[in-house]
């Protein structure tokens, strides 16, 4: 089906000649998370597996996963949920074509296409009800058109042309949004024209003076930290969804990189920023490390959500590869002890690159995630351990809970870091727990979010959001909101109890980023979606009553956009909006995000 | 003014209100050993979230908690003081305040009380299902215990019922002046109860390790709380304008999020007769109430040998903070100070609170059960102003007792009323349970004068039930026209004016209007359209019934305010004397029927409901700490002459006084 994307790959493998290019498109699902080849099911054995040859995980069985599904929201393999096999293009409405844009626009020579699959393909991210509509073969507004700019000037050229015959345009990068930023406005009249950044990816120049790169900005996550990585470099950012989302994405979005406590988040990582806006391009003229230039420009474009212009090239600090890497994990009795250890280590500035505090429901649920153990020394080993921490050390296993550690640098330092915290974590009562339990949860990180399609199979039903916190608020937070989303549940005709779990993800000075997984069994219900959104809804409105803050990372979107202005008051709207109006007064990137 | 529509008034609809069944629990105690009810395996549900601690690791929560170092500090710089100085009178604060809840001690209490209750009570009634909530709601949050309040014998007997249904028992906020009596002090103490100073303004410190204390032991869920929502005793049976002090205090930690939620659960105690009952008479008329002292209640044994027939006690159901306070309260207000410094509460958490406790009170007051003696005293009331000196013959008494009650069935009272029994025998024996207030003679029934004030203590326990009714018949009674608008505006000046005297919520003037409305045309007893009111035949018993049921108040009032034009200017000390010696004039010189207007209650919420007109000013006095009235005279006249004007029709007899 997806022959124009064939022609098009062959199209651009002509243009730019590089190798390292693949085309995204045709080896990810279209609806559902990552890779088609990768997924979770169950065999003919009942026993779930892990399919692909991608992750640590793939090709094994997880014999706890298909009990702990069971157990968890009551789901049954007898009760399925397929979803839709194929696209059904004529589900999908006619483009609206602005046919003066598309002869001006086929003149410059960059490819284009309104196939229906490439157009789909482009008018989502990754929220729920997104995915959900997918898979029953639904399908609303999509973009009219995608165009793939393969350089800042082709960029230049395509902004020209829509604020000339007045098309909408929208950023379209790696497609893992979770606040609805890609939906398209179903009021829009004009044509929308998706500005798929994928082809702008090479890493332009290495500085090793200054220890920058400068890149373009459609480049994905794994791509550039591969590419620094043969020259000895990284960048350190390594958001959950590196995998698939672009350098671009995370300036438009102000994202937070799992390892920011040694590398920073990416406003700590840009240096220097080229957007182009409908009133011409925005950079600042020199590289220097500070400046004291009025109001830092880059904090326009860091969250504007493809409101102002589209990111082509970012210059971004480098880092030389750390020499030694070591996991690390801490059971605590509780949580609460966990969130003191936490706290502790935050006040002492020794957090490690990344330290993250899961809760026993999450815990469990990691557990659950355990593959077959090959050799009978391992589970013996497990049994051994198990048997430590809750018989000999007193823990309850319905109240322990895990933090997962990941030590950066040269290798001595690190072994005197990975003392020091674990020094902390002594004194509230934490056990270190082993390397592999701390390898396990970062892996889960990056499949979890293919659990999500399992769950759809079989009525499942789930997301994530997250929220930072002050420190004082960090305890109160989490409960209050899981215990509102079980109360939501009750309250909306829900059968089974929902799992509502979270983990305390990033540690600051002054607080910490929270993160909340809620998923629930859908049976019975008419409208799952819509009570999904409702409980979603409340558990919002329960973070910004315990001082949370809207979002931490994931960007506000269409999603969160009713909160914004009790976030950053009137004024602060005021203010924004006076910006959007002077760069884009004809709202041509007009996705509707943020404002 | 608009007029509520149809569905909204199926909430008044008082045949929808279920009550659950009663259950006596002393029947048990009197056919099975006391001393092993005393000494019961008693296993009660706690909390889910709690982490056990003892009395003493409670303690050094409070004191190293957040909020109270603030204070600490803070009140070490203004005075000059070490902090550790400052540490130590806060220990010494809590150590005077804090309970040390025993079993031991709860176990001899179970013992005596059975003994005790067996022998003052025909029974004691539950309603289980209502304990049954209770049990889930203390597994599921923090709960707060909010009894009514007209004996002293109410937290005994709560922490009893709790004890016998295997409950948590409560930590209880008690009066200092409980102190007094030192051995039943520290029993009660150890039965749970804590102590609070009566009032203690100014005292920083002392209020932040009274509410940290508070707020630690419900947050922990380390007991269920309990306190009394009126403050004190009500004298007068009827409910209390709510203190919110406490209520704040415990809806606190819900508000800045420090819990999920928080349950308050009303409970409504009816006693057939008070203990207290002519002890509080005497105290209204102004003989002053004895100290408590342990002596005075071994002396209070006599008591022992009286029959106070039976209570109930009804849990009610279990409100969430969370639910009262959605799309009310703002939480964010705390998201930019440090949640440990102490605020001042914003208007709008005030607000919040004053309704959430009318809300609280009118739960309590919805489930009190009334015995059929409570209409009794409406009638022996209304004949004995009617200068019926005679009394009554006993069949037109049970006549008119059966229409009370029939009537105040359809207003959706809980009353008590046996019907498998002759009405005239339900008549009676109320009677000779309250023997000591009215004699039968030969089928006749005489009065005593201060026993007036005793049956006005029982008549007022259903005056929650009739009260909108009665506001509303009279203004119709007064209006000069039948205007639906005028009749409103009439019945929105006497709530407003009556506000301090009964439980009506605050700015619900016109659910309340409606309510009165509904509930008189449901009765037949009004014909209601667009535009008018227009009373029916059979509506004038019922008017003429309720227009009586209001009077004694307002003719209380306008006495009042007629004193207060005679006087200039005179103090706070002053005033109760000097009005009641008013009042006695005018009933001697026969000017006024009312005896109950003698009531200290009613001359107190008369001052402040006209200080709070502004009819009367509070004049800070050269004296110093002593309040001055002065008046401001136009204002007090406008005012009167409107009172007058309302119930001109009640007095004319009295204007020619004037």
């Amino acid at each position: 089906m997806c022959c124009l994307c064939n022609t098009k790959r062959a199209m651009c493998l002509l243009t730019c000649g590089q190798s390292i290019w693949v085309c995204l498109q045709e080896i990810m699902k279209w609806n559902g998370w990552g890779y088609s080849d990768s997924k979770f099911l169950y065999n003919k054995k009942g026993q779930a597996e892990f399919t692909g040859k991608r992750y640590r995980l793939s090709g094994m069985i997880i014999p706890g996963l298909r009990e702990w599904m069971e157990s968890t929201f009551g789901a049954n393999l007898q009760h399925k949920t397929p979803a839709a096999p194929i696209l059904n293009s004529s589900a999908v409405q006619p483009p609206t074509l602005n046919e003066a844009f598309l002869k001006e626009l086929k003149s410059t020579g960059i490819p284009f296409s309104h196939d229906a699959e490439d157009r789909v393909f482009r008018s989502h991210g990754h929220c729920l009800h997104e995915i959900f509509a997918l898979r029953e073969g639904k399908i609303g507004r999509v973009p009219d058109l995608v165009v793939w700019p393969n350089c800042h000037n082709d960029v230049v050229k395509i902004v020209e042309l829509a604020c000339k015959h007045n098309v909408c345009l929208m950023p379209y990068g790696g497609g893992t949004s979770v606040s609805s930023a890609l939906e398209c406005p179903p009021e829009e009249t004009r044509s929308i024209v998706s500005l798929d950044t994928s082809q702008m990816n090479r890493i332009l120049w290495i500085d090793e003076k200054n220890l920058t790169a400068h890149v373009e900005a459609g480049i994905v996550g794994q791509d550039l930290e591969r590419l620094l990585n043969e020259s000895g470099y990284c960048t350190g950012h390594e958001p959950d969804s590196m995998e698939f989302s672009s350098l671009g994405g995370w300036v438009a979005t102000r994202a937070s990189g799992m390892k920011k406590n040694i590398y920073g988040n990416i406003e700590d990582l840009v240096v220097h920023i080229k957007m182009v806006t409908p009133q011409g391009v925005i950079e600042k003229s020199c590289q220097g490390p500070r400046m004291s230039t009025g109001p830092d420009v880059h904090h326009f474009i860091m969250g504007s959500e493809g409101t102002l212009g589209v990111v082509t090239e970012v210059t971004m600090k480098i880092r030389p590869m750390p020499e030694y890497q070591k996991y690390g994990s801490v059971v605590f009795p509780n949580f609460e002890m966990g969130v003191a250890c936490l706290r502790e280590v935050a006040r002492q500035r020794c957090a490690p690159a990344s330290i993250r505090l899961m809760d026993n429901e999450q815990f469990k649920f990691g557990h659950a995630l355990k593959p077959q153990v090959s050799s009978i020394f391992t589970s013996f080993l497990d049994g051994l351990k198990k048997f430590y921490i809750t018989k000999f050390k007193g823990f309850d296993p319905n109240r322990l809970c895990v933090a997962t550690l990941l030590f950066e640098g040269d290798r001595e330092k690190v072994l005197q870091h990975e003392k020091q915290v674990y020094d902390i974590a002594a004194k509230f009562g934490g056990l270190a727990a082993g390397e592999d339990n701390g390898q396990r949860g970062y892996m889960l990180t990056f499949v979890i979010a293919y659990l999500r399609d399992l769950g759809m199979d079989y009525y499942v039903i789930g997301e994530s959001f997250e929220t930072s916190v002050p420190w004082d608020r960090v305890l109160d937070i989490c409960r209050n909101v899981k215990a509102r989303i079980v109360r939501e549940c009750k309250d909306k005709g829900v059968q089974f109890p929902p799992l509502s779990t979270c983990r305390v993800t990033q540690t600051y000075d002054a607080g910490a980023c929270v993160y909340f997984y809620f998923a629930f069994n859908y049976r019975g219900l008419s409208d799952p979606v819509h009570v999904y959104e409702q409980v979603e809804h409340a558990a919002r409105e329960e973070i910004l009553a315990n001082g949370g803050s809207l979002s931490h990372h994931h960007g506000v979107g269409k999603l969160r956009k009713e909160w914004m202005r009790e976030t950053i008051s009137s004024v602060g709207m005021g203010m924004l909006r006076s910006v959007k109006d002077y760069v884009d007064p004809n709202n041509i990137f007009g996705n509707r995000n943020l404002l | 003014f608009q007029p509520v529509t149809r569905v909204v008034l199926l909430i008044f609809n008082p045949m929808l209100k279920k009550r659950d069944d009663f259950e006596d629990i002393l029947e048990e105690r009197r056919n099975s050993s006391d001393l092993r009810y005393a000494l019961k395996c008693y296993t009660p549900v706690l909390y889910k979230g709690l982490t056990p601690c003892k009395v003493s690791e409670l303690k050094q929560m409070v004191l190293q908690s957040d909020q109270l170092g603030y204070v600490i500090t803070q009140v070490s710089k203004e005075k000059g003081m070490t902090t550790d100085e400052v540490t130590g009178d806060a220990a010494a604060i809590l150590e005077e305040m804090a309970q040390r809840l025993q079993l031991s001690t709860v176990r001899f209490f179970a013992f005596t009380l059975s003994k005790v209750f067996k022998t003052l009570f025909r029974s004691i009634c539950v309603n289980e299902e209502g304990l049954q909530r209770l049990q889930q709601a203390i597994h599921n949050h923090p709960v707060v215990l909010l009894p009514s309040h007209r004996s002293y014998m109410d937290f005994l007997l709560m922490s009893y019922i709790l004890y016998t249904y295997d409950l948590a028992l409560p930590v209880i906020a008690a009066g200092m002046d409980f102190m007094g009596m030192k051995v039943v002090g520290e029993m009660l103490r150890m039965s749970g109860a804590f102590f609070i100073r009566r009032s203690f303004g100014g005292d920083k410190l002392y209020w932040a390790v009274f509410s940290e204390y508070v707020k630690i032991m419900l947050k922990n869920g380390y007991a269920p709380v309990e306190f009394f929502l009126e403050g004190t005793r009500s004298r007068t049976a009827k409910s209390l304008t709510p203190k919110l002090g406490l209520l704040n205090i415990v809806m606190d930690p819900f508000l800045k999020g420090e819990v999920f939620d928080i349950s308050l659960v009303p409970v409504s105690i009816s006693y057939e007769r008070t203990l207290e009952e002519a002890l509080y008479a005497r105290e209204l008329l102004g003989v002053p109430k004895p100290k408590e002292s342990t002596s005075g209640l071994f002396k209070a044994r006599k008591i022992l040998s009286e029959d106070y027939g039976s209570i109930h006690v009804y849990f009610g159901q279990p409100v969430s903070v969370r639910s009262l306070a959605e799309s009310r309260v703002n939480r964010s207000q705390f998201n930019l100070i440090p949640r440990h410094i102490p605020t001042r509460p914003s208007e709008e958490i005030l607000s919040f609170v004053n309704d959430s406790a009318y809300r609280l009170v009118r739960a309590q007051e919805e489930n009190m059960v009334l015995k059929p003696w409570v209409l009794l005293a409406f009638v022996l009331l209304q004949k004995q102003a009617a200068e019926d000196k005679q009394g009554t013959a006993l069949d037109e008494f049970t006549e008119q007792a059966v229409w009370l009650r029939d009537l105040s069935r359809h207003y959706g009272a809980f009353l008590h009323w046996p019907d498998h029994i002759p009405p005239s025998e339900v008549v009676s024996s109320s009677l000779s349970l309250h023997r000591g207030l009215v004699r039968i003679s030969e089928g006749r029934l005489l009065n005593q004068a201060v026993v007036i004030l005793s049956c006005v203590s029982y008549r007022n326990q259903a005056l929650n039930v009739f009260i909108r009714p009665a506001l509303l018949a009279s203004a119709i009674h007064t209006a000069a026209s039948n205007r639906k608008q005028e009749i409103y505006n009439g019945f929105s000046f006497l709530r407003n004016m009556f506000s301090n005297e009964f439980i009506l919520c605050p700015g619900a003037t016109v659910q309340d209007f409606e309510e009165a409305c509904y509930l008189l045309v449901k009765t037949g007893a009004l014909q209601i359209n667009q535009q008018e009111v227009l009373i029916t035949e059979r509506g004038h018993r019922t008017l003429a019934f309720l227009t009586s049921v209001l009077d004694p108040f307002l003719q209380g009032y306008q006495v009042v305010c007629r004193f207060l034009c005679e006087e200039d200017c005179l103090t706070e000390k002053q005033f109760i004397p000097a009005v009641r010696k008013f009042i006695i004039k005018h009933l001697l010189t026969g000017r006024l029927r009312y005896i109950e207007v003698l009531s200290s209650d009613l001359q107190k919420n008369a001052l402040a409901a006209l200080i709070r007109l502004g009819a009367v000013q509070k004049i800070k006095g050269y004296v110093e700490n002593q309040n001055l009235y002065g008046q401001n005279k136009v204002e007090t006249t406008k005012l009167f002459s409107f009172t007058l004007f309302i119930s001109s029709k009640n007095i004319l007899p009295l204007l020619s006084v004037i």
